[in-house]
């Protein structure tokens, strides 16, 4: 049946922060057409705008000759997306922890920590310019509060 | 009430100046610069400010927004006033805890109890 389909789709995107609008509005529907919930909607609409400024800003350092590319996949079980910039990419173990010491009076530096702690898996390929991140519908993510920061 | 942009409204009530964000969603840069803008507007103008800041409209925001209530907390602070949060959306209230910044914003569950707390401290 079409419905029990998976929805897979391939998008180009500006280096521009509010390019993210109309991929972000096509990905929320087809979460909502595959029977996804308010939280599940939360979470990956959370993770999206923080992967697509990371992208824009540290990545393609808003560079208008590159773009983001984002590749999704939605099924009756879960939510996958990857998202690659043009940039050099990034070691996420070398980001500081947002909620430690003088970090936590820092303007900036939460959205990894987002990220991590709204979506069951968060995986970055070798060069650090990728991000895959899968979201289960309706599975809570119990404790939020020790997720690792990058 | 008077608007001061389209953003937020700024409401005066007993020794506190209420500043509500309007949209449903804080999400771009250029709405997050613009929201500084206007809510520093309104800092500047009253040292010793007791501001509130009510999210009774606002369901998602991104942490471009947690930058933005840093960056006001230190400025009225600086001007020796004093900052609380109020009327948060539950799923709003998980990334303050999950980013611990429940531990730096002082948040009340509504306006009469944001306000009510400058004279109690």
């Amino acid at each position: 049946m079409a419905a029990e389909s998976p929805v897979r789709c391939s998008l180009v995107v500006e280096s521009e922060p509010s390019a993210l609008g109309r991929p972000c509005r096509q990905i929320l529907s087809a979460l909502e057409a595959k029977g996804f919930g308010q939280d599940d909607l939360f979470a990956v609409h959370l993770a999206l705008e923080e992967a697509f400024l990371n992208a824009v800003k540290h990545g393609n350092k808003m560079d208008p000759a590159k773009r983001v590319r984002i590749d999704y996949v939605v099924d009756q079980e879960k939510v996958e997306i990857c998202m690659t910039d043009e940039g050099q990419g990034f070691d996420p173990g070398s980001i500081p922890d947002p909620r430690v010491g003088e970090n936590l009076y820092r303007p900036e530096g939460r959205g990894l920590l987002l990220i991590g702690s709204y979506m069951h898996t968060v995986e970055y390929n070798r060069q650090g310019n990728s991000v895959r991140m899968v979201r289960y519908k309706d599975r809570p993510i119990p404790d939020r509060s020790n997720v690792p920061a990058g | 009430m008077a608007a001061i942009q389209p953003r937020i409204s700024v409401e005066y009530k007993d020794e506190a100046t209420v500043v509500a964000f309007t949209d449903e969603k804080i999400l771009e840069e250029m709405d997050v610069r613009a929201l500084r803008e206007a809510v520093e507007s309104v800092v500047e103008q009253a040292p010793g400010i007791h501001l509130v800041l009510d999210f009774r409209h606002v369901r998602f925001l991104s942490s471009a927004v947690l930058g933005l209530l840093i960056r006001i907390s230190k400025r009225v602070y600086e001007q020796e006033g004093e900052l609380r949060l109020c009327n948060i959306h539950p799923g709003i209230h998980e990334v303050f805890k999950i980013t611990r910044l429940t531990n730096v914003f002082e948040i009340h569950e509504d306006v009469e109890s944001a306000t009510r707390s400058f004279s109690e401290h």
